[in-house]
Formats: C-alpha cells, structure tokens, sequence
C-alpha cells in the first residue's frame, strides 16, 4: 500500500478504532476450527442469497405495482419490457428457492454435529427465529406476483388462522384487512415483504452471528477448540477465519453460483417447483385451482396440516401441529442428552433417528406438493382411506417422535469417545 | 463424498421424477415437436396466432415492435401482422370486450401472453388439434383435451370438422378404459400433416411469446457458466495456496 494511503488508513483508525477491532474479532482475528468440511459453507452461501435477495429486490420494487390490477402485469412488464429484467426477477425467484435449500442444509449440518448443543443453544435459538422469519418473507412474497397460485395460497393460508378458537375469525379479517385476499391484503403484504421482515431478518442474522463468535464455531468433531491453547493464547486447531475461510468459502460461493445459475439461466421454473404453472394465471377469486400446493420449502408443514384429521369439524388440531412442528425446534438444545456432540461419535439411536427423520421430512415433502389422492384408496382393511394421507401421518408421527422421545435415545446412546484434538 | 451426492440428488430426482401437467379429460398428451431457435416457424405462427387467436384472445403484456426478435422489420411488423392497432409499439390487444366475451362465450377468453407458461406446450399442441363437432355444445364444438371447453374450433376451415365417439370400458377387473374414435365429418384447406405443422408453428410462438427472452436466456447462462468455471479455477488454486501451511 502505499504511504499516502496508509496515512489516510491511520488518520481513519487513530478516529474511529473500531472498524479495526471488529474486522479483527469477527474476521482476522476470529479462530475456527480447521477441520470444517462441505457442510460448513452453507452458513456464509445464506448470507450471501441474503445479500443477492436485498439487491434483486430492491430492484424488482423500482418496477414493480403493489396494486391487485396492475401486479400481474406489472410482473410481466419486468420480465419483458424492463432491460435485464427478467435476469433479475429469475435471480429473485430462484434466490427464494435457494435460500431454503441452503438453510435446510445449514440446519441439518447443525443436527449432524451436534452445533444447537451447549454452549451454543443461543445461536440455534436465533437462527430458528430467522428460519421462521424467512417463512413469513417467503409467505408475504409470495402473493406479490398476483398469480393464481398466490392469491389461494394466502387464501388458504390466511383462513388458517380463522380456525384459531374465539379470535379466529377476527384475526383472519386483521392479517387480511378485508373479507377475501384483496387489493388491502396485497399492499400490507408488500410492506411486510419489502421492509418489515427484512429489517427483522437483518437484525437477527446480526445477533446469530454475535452469538456465534461469542461461543465460537463447533466442527465436524464437536469438540471444543479453546480446550487446547498454544502459547499465544490461540486455539492450537483454529485459525483466523480470514484469509483461510474466506477464500475457502469463495470457492464455495463460485460452486454455488455454478448451481444457482445453471436454473436461473436453464430452469428458472424447475418444472413447477420454483414458478408454479398456475402462477402464470392472473389471480381470480372466483376460481378456485382444484389443487393448491405451497412452494416446495413449505410442503412438510403442509403435509403435517393436511395428516392430521379435523376435530369437531375445525381444522385446528391440524393448524396447531403445524405450528408445533417449527416450534418444536426451539427445544432442540435440551431435548438432545447426548454426552458428545457430533455423529461421529454418537451411538446407533442417534444416527438411525436422524436418518428415519430426515426421510420422513423428504417424503412429507413429496406428499405436500400432490394431492392427496395420489396414491389412491387403500383397502378395506384401512376404512378405504387415501393411502397418502396414511402415509403422511405415519410420517407426521415419526416427526414428532424423533423430538419427543429424544431425551430418551440420546442418553441411552453408546457413545464412543472424543478425540482430544480435531482430525481432518 | 459419494454418499452426500446421493442425499443431495435425492430431492431433485423428486422434483423431476414427477409433475407434468395431465389434461382434465384424460386424454393423452402428446410431445409438442417445437423449437424455439426456429425462427422461420415462429414467425409463421405469429401470423397464424394474429389471423385465428387475436381476434378473440388478446396479448396484453405482447408489444408487436417486440416481434423485431424474429428478424422482422417493424415495417414488416406492420404490413403483415398488425390489423387490431396501429402503432408498433403497442401491446397485442383485444378489440372483443370482456363483457361481450362473457355474453357470448360464457366466459371471456383469457389473455395468451403467458399461457404457454401455465398450460405447457404439449398440452397447447394436444388442445388445439383435439377439436370435434359436439350438437351438445352451446357453440357445436368441444374438445377432447378440455371438454365442455366454451371455446369453439378458431381454426375448422383449417382442419374441417372432426368427430369423436368415447366409448368408455371396464374389463374384468373393474378399471375403466377409455377408447377415442375420430372420424372426419368435413376436410378442411390443409391435409393432417399440413395442420399439424400449423399448429406446431403457432406453439413455438406461443411458447416465444410466453418468454421472448427464453432463447436468449439460455446463450447467456451458457456465457455465465463458462466463466465461473474459470474463476472457479483461480478460486481454488487460491485457496490452495492459502491452506499450505495448515495441515
């Protein structure tokens, strides 16, 4: 650098030090352990689809109508009349899709090495809440494009809340700000979308991080990095966060970019799954769809909604599971006994639970996006039920028991015993 | 490594193993044989789509100066496929109001800019060749795709006037069958082959119209692509070069 820059750099620090002081304690001086692997980039990829879903979203609100006449064709004046707007609705879209698949795979790693157990309960805790946070991004956007499909999914979604007992019906007509999904529903929708949420998300993307560093990173090892120290005080198996993992993450941001791209550019709709077919119908509230799916990100929830059977005519018990069901989450950190952290070291209880979870995650997935009759009608000896929605709520049930019974199988696990030091 | 390929191809295979868009009536869909780098083809079809469609169906979100992607001048444009307006710069609108659509159809005619988007090409390509006469119907028409369809056959002179017989089976172990018999009541100006083409040239551009910058789309992903694998070859020597010294 040269001397007239570094004196600038040192007029700079001897006022405002602290620039300095955060870069060192979060980046330069931050020390993580050195044995993460693959599942470790997905923690900064879901900063930077944070990053790249402010940007193309910011830009899609210079053109976009926030209006029930002008929406739809607002969306298509973007895809056709704005220069390189289509690239940056696709971005948009596809960034939506890609945060959740990079958060699920986020929150898996944290199961798999144990990163929600103590001392680092505060960080799963934040980062469920901004998992449930980019539920309510996800579910307000989603309306924006005035589609078929985002007009009965709020409808389905906002009548939900109207089977809630004694306030339901009022709060329904509270969240919707009229009697059916209307030109209200849409703008309070908008504000929500482009400024509320995201200020929330933003703010608590801060506080997990802060959490993260105050505790510092768990590894594919689960043990505690700060137990060895070497003579400078610093963990024998970390190393400064910069420059070792962030040029490590900038070859996982170029991978990623690689998948992101090759379906922005390729399969920007991915067959329905990421633009659903009927969203290319301007919304029309007398026409219901005869089938009405969620996005792929929400369809276990949505499996769990449609498993469980009505209670005196009243969706709720359906409604209250699938609350439950992201609830539940939060207690993660206490309901797991086990003495180690990582799968690596757990006992067959634990690695068998998770596997039998995460299929039954997938397959609730799966059965969220069909109709329910997809597999036909079981036999006789089932009461002629529909086979799927048997299946989903065997899976809705093996959800639920791979939280609840957890406290039990963890402890009783037969752990193997940690190593003193990471391995790579 | 191998077993993570497997979880992480699991819910694509998911995604892609299913969908597909059935019709209604359960008519099989048959593979539109498009191809939207066809210029000549699409072209043709946007004559057909503003002779048959335009009168009834309008293109809201479709700019006719927008059709210079096919190689047309916008004199070209104007002589040739413009009769509902007058300035090149305008959207394909209808000049049939909503309300008399309505009135006459029993529903309005929904707007083709993105309908290629929300029916799939194949199910287009199926649609408008699986008109028959029906004395039923309000219009004398019905389709076999869409049946009950409001809509009446646009393009009859074209393909004359077809009929269907549904014979609809169960064998022995109680599943229904469904048989299709066509005949032909009337030939029309074109052969089968001839109006299939047709038809096939009017989906490539509806599938253009759905998405003018479909082609484009995928030459510049192709561009983006090929320079990440680039920067992803300085990425990695990079981060090598960094990691030397930690093992």
């Amino acid at each position: 650098m040269s001397s007239r820059l570094m004196a600038l750099w040192d007029w700079f620090d001897a006022r405002m030090p602290s620039v300095r002081e955060q870069w060192n304690q979060h980046a330069a001086q931050y020390y993580a352990p050195k044995n993460f692997n693959f599942w470790y980039y997905f923690g900064s990829l879901a900063m930077l689809v944070l990053v790249i879903q402010i940007a193309s979203g910011i830009v899609l609100t210079m053109h976009y109508k926030a209006d029930a006449n002008l929406a739809f064709g607002s969306v298509e004046y973007i895809m056709r009349d704005v220069p390189g707007g289509w690239i940056i609705r696709y971005i948009h879209s596809t960034g939506g899709s890609a945060f959740f698949a990079v958060v699920y795979l986020h929150m898996f790693r944290a199961m798999l090495y144990g990163s929600h157990k103590k001392p680092r309960e505060l960080v799963w805790v934040f980062g469920v809440l901004i998992y449930l946070c980019l539920m309510a991004e996800a579910f307000f956007g989603y309306l924006l494009p005035w589609g078929q499909m985002s007009y009965w999914g709020a409808q389905v979604i906002v009548n939900l809340f109207s089977s809630i007992p004694f306030i339901g019906p009022d709060l329904s007509l509270w969240i919707r700000g009229d009697y059916v999904v209307s030109d209200a529903t849409l703008n309070r929708f908008f504000a929500f979308h482009v400024i509320a949420i995201p200020l929330v998300l933003l703010g608590l993307v801060a506080v997990h991080l802060l959490a993260l560093h105050d505790v510092g990173s768990n590894n594919p090892d689960g043990i505690e990095i700060k137990k060895t120290k070497g003579p400078d005080g610093h963990p024998l198996d970390g190393i400064p966060f910069h420059p070792y993992y962030t040029v490590k993450d900038i070859v996982g941001v170029v991978v990623f970019l690689g998948i992101f791209s090759a379906v922005l550019f390729f399969v920007p709709g991915m067959g329905g799954y990421f633009l659903e077919y009927n969203n290319f119908i301007p919304a029309d509230p007398l026409k219901t769809p005869a089938h009405i799916a969620p996005l792929w990100y929400f369809t276990p929830f949505y499996s769990i909604l449609r498993a469980v059977p009505p209670l005196f005519n009243s969706v709720f018990p359906g409604v209250a599971m699938m609350g439950l069901s992201t609830l539940i989450l939060f207690f993660l950190p206490w309901l797991d006994r086990a003495p180690v952290k990582s799968i690596r070291y757990r006992g067959v209880y634990y690695k068998t639970a998770l596997s039998v979870f995460i299929v039954a995650f997938l397959f609730l997935g799966y059965l969220g996006t069909e109709p329910t009759n997809v597999w036909g009608q079981s036999g006789a000896w089932l009461g002629k039920a529909e086979r799927a929605t048997v299946a989903a709520r065997v899976f809705t049930v093996i959800y639920f028991l791979f939280f609840l019974l957890m406290p039990w199988y963890t402890a009783a696990d037969k752990c193997k015993p940690e190593p003193e030091r990471v391995t790579m | 490594m191998k077993k993570l390929l497997v979880v992480l191809c699991a819910p694509l295979a998911l995604a892609f193993g299913s969908s597909a868009i059935a019709s209604e009536g359960g008519y099989r869909i048959e593979r539109a044989p498009i191809d939207p780098t066809d210029l000549v083809s699409v072209q043709a079809g946007a004559r057909t789509f503003v002779n048959y469609c335009l009168n009834c169906h309008g293109a809201a979100y479709m700019r006719y100066n927008r059709l210079t992607d096919l190689g047309l001048s916008e004199a070209q444009i104007r002589d040739n496929l413009m009769f509902a307006s007058d300035k090149v710069g305008e959207t394909m609108k209808v000049a049939m109001s909503a309300k008399d659509g309505k009135e006459w159809f029993g529903v309005p005619p929904p707007d083709l800019t993105v309908v290629a988007r929300s029916r799939g090409a194949d199910w287009l390509y199926t649609y408008l060749r699986s008109f028959h006469r029906d004395p039923k119907a309000a219009t004398g028409w019905n389709n076999a795709v869409f049946p009950s369809v409001s809509m009446p056959h646009a393009m009859w002179t074209l393909q004359g006037e077809k009929g269907l017989e549904i014979i609809e089976t169960k064998d022995g172990e109680g599943h229904a069958h469904t048989e299709y018999r066509w005949s032909t009541l009337s030939e029309g100006r074109q052969s089968t082959v001839q109006y299939d083409a047709t038809v096939r040239d009017l989906v490539n551009y509806l599938v253009y119209m759905g998405e003018p910058s479909g082609t484009k789309r995928k030459l510049i992903g192709a561009a983006v692509l090929f320079a990440l694998v680039v920067v992803f070859v300085f990425a990695h020597a990079m981060k090598r070069e960094f990691w030397r010294d930690v093992h």
